[in-house]
């Protein structure tokens, strides 16, 4: 057993170890370093190189104290980032070492000889480590006169990172960060002594899903953010703690806001979930809300076919004609809160009467809505889970594409202590070579899990029949921690709310009668629908078959779902709550814009089921969240939800709390092997993170670093069909075709893959399928 | 010429045999018996051998080898590297350049010994890239080595095995930096490593790894033939053994000189001819630029690692520059610091900014301008780096400058007094000229 693997076994008490710094004492664990032991006590020995997050390094010499050990005193300042305190250690900062403050100003009288001293038109002045620590610590005037460094300046090391090389301190935080907390290497430091400075390969860009964290952690303003470069003044900006849309990964985010226009979002704080990171999507992906195609006012279908704009009266009196004594289902998307898809479930069970709800824009199935219904909201599964795991089995589920941070949680662990990873993709992605990841094909082929194996199962799974009642199957017989990481921010608070057919708020199953009686008595209803509702799939089927005559959709993209989701709504009343103009809108009668993320407050519940609770960011903004227009729909048609604020809703939801009956059952299904037959192949895809979703509209830099489409085979298949890597194939079904360049991997001879949604690779659009039997041939 | 000590020539003994690079040469004089006897010996008594001799590493620092050999844990099932550290970078040091050219068995031999008494199995020699004369040589001789069956699988029949690469450096003063010179030898680029951990514990590729001198190594073989006492009988209390003092600059006859530790410039300087002619010692550095210089004061004294340590200077790689009184000790200072900022790694701020201020300083003062408010910000900038950067580099980048001035600051005066150097550049070349 490796140390590390005791560690896990046993929750050894931590030795403790008592320093004295500049006269204080202070206990801390040992392993502490002494700058975090001199943090405790509020002693800020100023700094640039060290990062609690990132390995020591030493480079900055910046944070010099004078350390004695057992009454033997070092001859020379140490570097406080680099040395971890010990028993009967004295340490003198350089508020009570004459030595210390010297060696200090020293440093920064140096930092700042080659820096340009441009702080009135650098990004970063005044939230610049570097300015603030030049007046606690650097000398009023230079004493240098002599020749500064210069370069060529800004270089673009990827389309949304700029680095001005001047201004760079050489304290290798982005380089460090690149390499051991993303895995991506792709930043580094060239040349040496003064011209040392970062660099990229030559033909190589700085394309990593996490490159704008360098920018962050830069401390002066060597890395900036393309799209922020020159915008605001930080003084000028409100920070606003938020929430990401973007995914189920859960991060904590910071808004910054001038004037009632976000201007930035960084990563917020979560040791929990995010530490302190977060993806470039999550950080760069904001212009939606003011792109051009954004919905501003209700509008209303006009005889002559056309939207027109309308007052909120109007246009709520409109839909309420619509839907009211309507048969009428629910869809509602994955960008929704917690507590507006509880309206949303409200809304269809006490207005529409029915259980037609579904949050699930895209491929599902009915062996998913029973795992949903009766195993994901008893899932507990976490982060720590994966920090302790002695194995992660990855399903359906592809990490750095879905969940960036789970990602790094994962490769965490595998830089750490080896964390062995497993992966039923069809093909080692970049993120599983990162993991070193062992591929499987069948979740039959998985042993050896333990009760501290976390199965991390993605949304995916769900395309693949039998494939999750394998997953739960495998959890059960092993005892493995099971998790269910859906990629859209609303899908598990979706799940919760109600947001579902088979479920009402609380996890309640609709079908049982005491959990509706519950809900009503909660709700003052009489009654709540019993009969069983009908999923996505079945609600449009319905709508393009007429057993259905109206559907409220809020953010959907029908392409998510089918290639004939849109035609299905063409004969139906459709009410849509949006945000941008979308197909949805174009096909809409009613349309009501509705508040992004940054404009409302809210909740999203990340995968592991924690809460995270934002204020609204633009406090004037005028946007309603979709709850309030709900409510306020609700009022019109006379069967009102009651829930006019988004703080009304959140106290309602609290009030009703979970279900403590028991859970629906899980119908697991057999798996169907479906083989490619004669000439052939199976084709998979997922959605790469940066890619044509919508909510990446409007951000060109961001858009730059996408990774380009490519459609993956083996070497001798490509052979098979006399192709070599990054020349064109040609994928088709029977209902279309799409072209793309081959890359080789090391795969079945009968896989194909390529990516779900991304330029020249729309597979709904193109193929008409997420997943399938392709015929494929040289272009 | 009546000296009180006499040169022992040991590793130079037969560098005048026109055959002593070749392995008949070096088995006619007796090379790779120590191999066989040390092969005979418990691993550990080798150790302790090497331990008892008191041989201290040549490279500089003066550690004591057997002690070095002594921290790599044994038992430990891990892969254990034995490093020689042959990039000789530093102004004014020459003697494993002229080592490894007339006799490089000597050191294979040594690697041999070391690396069975650490239990290694794997040799490299980090050489510096650009002698690549003595790179073509040490190749040939590790090859004839591995003919004669003393590298690679069961070695002289007792079952010890040992692969030996030689590795050209790039070109960068801060790979003799052990930690450096690891990580470059791991292909990434030389910067010096936190430690700990220290080589000993994760060195080469995170395992337990003795870096080494040349010099160092190359000695092994003479105590394990001739004896602790033999190689006690050399030197002073605390420093045993022959050395390598390498004579250079305005010296009549530069060159190698061996002799046991503790020796003095003076006899070695009538040993070498005494200093240019006509001309009279000024100052000089007892181990190579980035030990502090030495003046015609400290003639005497007894250059092993305490006598220098003493004086405020290093023993260094006893490479002893000399330069007479026709020298600007201003433009030395300003030569050695240029060298350092264009060796300088750039990892940490005091050496990466100091050296790049110290040579902008230093051309200005040779240039007469500043004044004498200069010099005290100029010791000012020294004091901020010395001790203030991550390894030892910056500190040998001030040596010169804080020495200099110590000895000499009315010479740095004289320049702003002249509005220029008053010395006569040509003067201090080693050719005839009109002025020397």
């Amino acid at each position: 057993m490796t140390p590390e693997q005791a560690l896990l076994e046993t929750e050894a008490p931590v030795e403790m170890i008592t320093v004295v710094i500049d006269g204080f004492e202070v206990t801390v664990p040992k392993g502490t370093l002494v700058i975090r032991a001199a943090e405790k006590l509020g002693i800020q020995i100023p700094r640039f190189c060290d990062h609690p997050l990132l390995e020591p390094v030493g480079a900055c010499r910046q944070c010099l104290v004078d350390i004695e050990i057992n009454g033997r005193a070092f001859p020379k300042p140490q570097a406080s980032c680099t040395i971890p305190v010990e028993n009967n250690m004295i340490v003198k900062t350089q508020l009570t070492s004459p030595v210390a403050e010297k060696a200090q100003a020293g440093i920064m009288e140096f930092l700042l000889i080659n820096h340009p001293l441009d702080c009135p038109v650098c990004d970063k002045g005044g939230e610049c480590p570097l300015q603030n620590q030049a007046m606690s610590t650097g000398r009023p005037e230079s004493r240098y006169e002599g020749v500064k460094r210069t370069f060529e300046k800004p270089i673009a090391i990827s389309s949304q990172v700029l680095l001005d090389r001047e201004r760079c301190v050489l304290c290798a935080r982005c380089t460090r960060f690149s390499e051991q907390i993303a895995g991506d290497p792709f930043i580094t430091l060239n040349d040496r002594g003064a011209l040392q400075q970062v660099g990229i390969y030559e033909n190589d860009p700085f394309e990593s899903y996490y490159s704008g964290n360098t920018v962050q952690i830069c401390p002066v303003g060597a890395l900036t953010g393309t799209s922020y470069r020159f915008r605001a003044r930080p003084f000028d900006l409100v920070s606003i703690d938020s929430a990401c849309e973007h995914c189920a990964s859960g991060c904590a985010m910071r808004t910054d806001i001038r004037r009632g226009k976000t201007l930035r979002r960084l990563a917020g704080d979560d040791s929990s979930v995010n530490e302190e990171w977060n993806c470039d999507k999550g950080r760069w992906a904001f212009k939606y809300l003011t792109s051009r195609e954004r919905v501003t006012t209700p509008m209303i279908r006009g005889a002559d076919g056309e939207l027109h704009e309308a007052s909120w009266p109007e246009a709520i009196a409109f839909a309420a004609v619509g839907l009211k004594g309507k048969r009428a289902g629910v869809l509602v998307g994955g960008r929704a809160t917690v507590e507006d898809a509880y309206g949303y479930s409200k809304f269809a069970r006490v207005a529409l009467g029915t259980n037609d709800i579904d949050f699930r824009a895209r491929p599902h199935s009915d062996e998913e809505t029973s795992f949903l219904s009766g195993i994901a909201l008893g899932l507990t599964t976490s982060y720590k889970d994966i920090d302790k795991a002695d194995q992660v089995v990855l399903l359906g589920f592809e990490p750095e594409e879905e969940s960036p941070i789970v990602f790094l949680r994962i490769y965490k662990q595998v830089r750490k202590r080896a964390l062995a990873v497993l992966s039923d993709a069809p093909f080692a992605s970049r993120g599983s070579v990162k993991l070193s990841a062992k591929l499987v094909t069948e979740i039959s082929e998985i042993s050896g899990l333990t009760s501290k194996s976390v199965i991390l199962v993605g949304e995916r799974l769900s395309e693949k029949t039998g494939a999750l009642s394998s997953a739960v199957a495998l959890a059960e017989k092993s005892g493995a921690k099971l998790a269910w990481i859906p990629r859209r921010a609303g899908e598990r608070g979706a799940i919760a709310s109600g947001a579902i057919s088979t479920l009402l708020p609380g996890g309640r199953p609709v079908s049982d009668a005491s959990a509706r009686v519950d809900v009503a008595a909660a709700w003052s209803v009489d009654s709540l629908p019993s009969n069983p509702g009908r999923t996505t799939s079945e609600i449009l089927l319905a709508l393009s078959v007429k057993n259905l005559d109206a559907v409220v959709i809020g953010g959907v993209d029908p392409l998510d779902i089918s290639n004939s989701a849109l035609s299905q709504l063409l004969n139906s009343f459709v009410l849509s709550l949006e945000i941008t103009h979308s197909a949805i809108t174009a096909v809409a009668d009613v349309v009501l814009p509705v508040a992004a993320v940054v404009e409302k407050s809210g909740s999203f519940q990340d995968w592991q089921g924690s809460s995270r609770v934002f204020e609204k960011a633009i406090a004037d903004s005028l946007s309603r969240s979709d709850v309030r227009i709900l409510s306020m729909l609700a009022d019109e048609m006379g069967t009102p939800i009651n829930l006019p604020t988004v703080a009304a809703t959140a106290r309602e939801i609290s009030a009703l709390g979970k279900w403590d009956g028991s859970a629906v059952k899980f119908e697991s299904a057999r798996s169907v092997k479906d083989l490619a037959t004669g000439d052939k192949l199976n084709l998979t895809s997922w959605r790469l993170l940066l890619d044509l979703g919508t909510l990446q509209d409007g951000e060109a830099n961001l858009a730059g670093t996408a990774r380009t489409a490519s459609a993956h085979i083996s070497n001798s298949r490509a052979e098979k069909l006399g192709v070599k890597a990054g020349e064109l194939i040609s994928i088709s079904t029977d209902f279309g075709s799409l072209e793309l360049p081959v890359e080789i991997s090391e795969m079945s001879d009968n896989e194909i893959w390529v990516p779900r949604n991304s330029i020249g690779s729309q597979v709904i659009a193109h193929l008409g399928f997420v997943s399938g039997q392709v015929s494929v041939a040289k272009a | 010429m009546d000296l009180k000590t006499a040169l022992t020539p040991v590793l130079s003994a037969n560098w005048d045999e026109k055959d002593s690079f070749t392995i008949e040469g070096y088995k006619r004089n007796g090379g790779y018996k120590a191999v066989a006897k040390a092969l005979a010996m418990a691993p550990d008594e080798v150790i302790q051998m090497i331990k008892d001799s008191g041989l201290r590493g040549r490279g500089g620092a003066g550690f004591p080898t057997g002690s070095k050999w002594g921290f790599i844990p044994q038992g430990d099932n891990k892969e254990h590297y034995l490093v020689v550290n042959a990039d000789e970078s530093e102004p004014g040091t020459c003697k494993d350049t002229p080592l490894l050219l007339a006799n490089p068995h000597v050191l294979i031999e040594g690697i041999i010994i070391g690396s069975y008494a650490i239990r290694a199995n794997h040799a490299f020699i980090y050489l510096r890239g650009e002698i690549v004369h003595v790179y073509r040589r040490v190749q040939q001789a590790i090859e004839d080595a591995y003919k004669e069956g003393l590298l690679g699988k069961n070695i002289g029949g007792k079952g010890f095995d040992l692969e030996l690469t030689l590795h050209a450096g790039a070109g960068a003063y801060i790979c003799g930096e052990e930690t450096a010179l690891l990580d470059s030898l791991e292909g990434f680029r030389g910067q010096p490593r936190l430690r700990p951990p220290f080589p000993a514990i994760a060195g080469l590729y995170a395992k337990p790894t003795v870096v080494n001198n040349v010099e160092s190594i190359a000695s092994v073989p003479a105590i394990i033939n001739n004896g602790v006492e033999w190689f006690q009988a050399m030197g002073t209390e605390k420093s045993k053994g022959f050395t390598l003092y390498s004579l250079s600059g305005h010296v009549n006859n530069p060159g190698q000189f061996e002799a046991p530790l503790g020796i003095t410039l003076r006899e070695l300087l009538e040993l070498a001819g005494g200093v240019r002619t006509g001309h009279k010692l000024k100052f000089w550095t007892p181990g190579g630029s980035s030990t502090p210089m030495f003046t015609d004061e400290h003639l005497d004294i007894p250059l092993d690692y305490e006598g220098v340590s003493a004086a405020c200077s290093m023993l260094g790689t006893k490479a002893l520059q000399i330069f007479d009184e026709t020298t600007c000790v201003v433009r030395a200072a300003l030569r050695w610091s240029e060298f350092y900022k264009h060796e300088s790694c750039g990892k940490c701020t005091p050496c990466r900014e100091g050296t790049w201020w110290l040579v902008q300083m230093l051309r200005d003062l040779e240039d007469g301008k500043g004044t004498e408010a200069d010099l005290t910000k100029l010791l000012d900038l020294c004091d901020n780096i010395a001790g203030r950067s991550f390894c030892a580099l910056a500190d040998g980048a001030v040596a010169p400058i804080m020495s200099s001035l110590k000895y000499f600051r009315d010479e740095y005066l004289a320049h702003q007094r002249n509005g220029g150097c008053p010395f006569d550049p040509i003067a201090s070349t080693i050719f005839k000229t009109v002025g020397a």
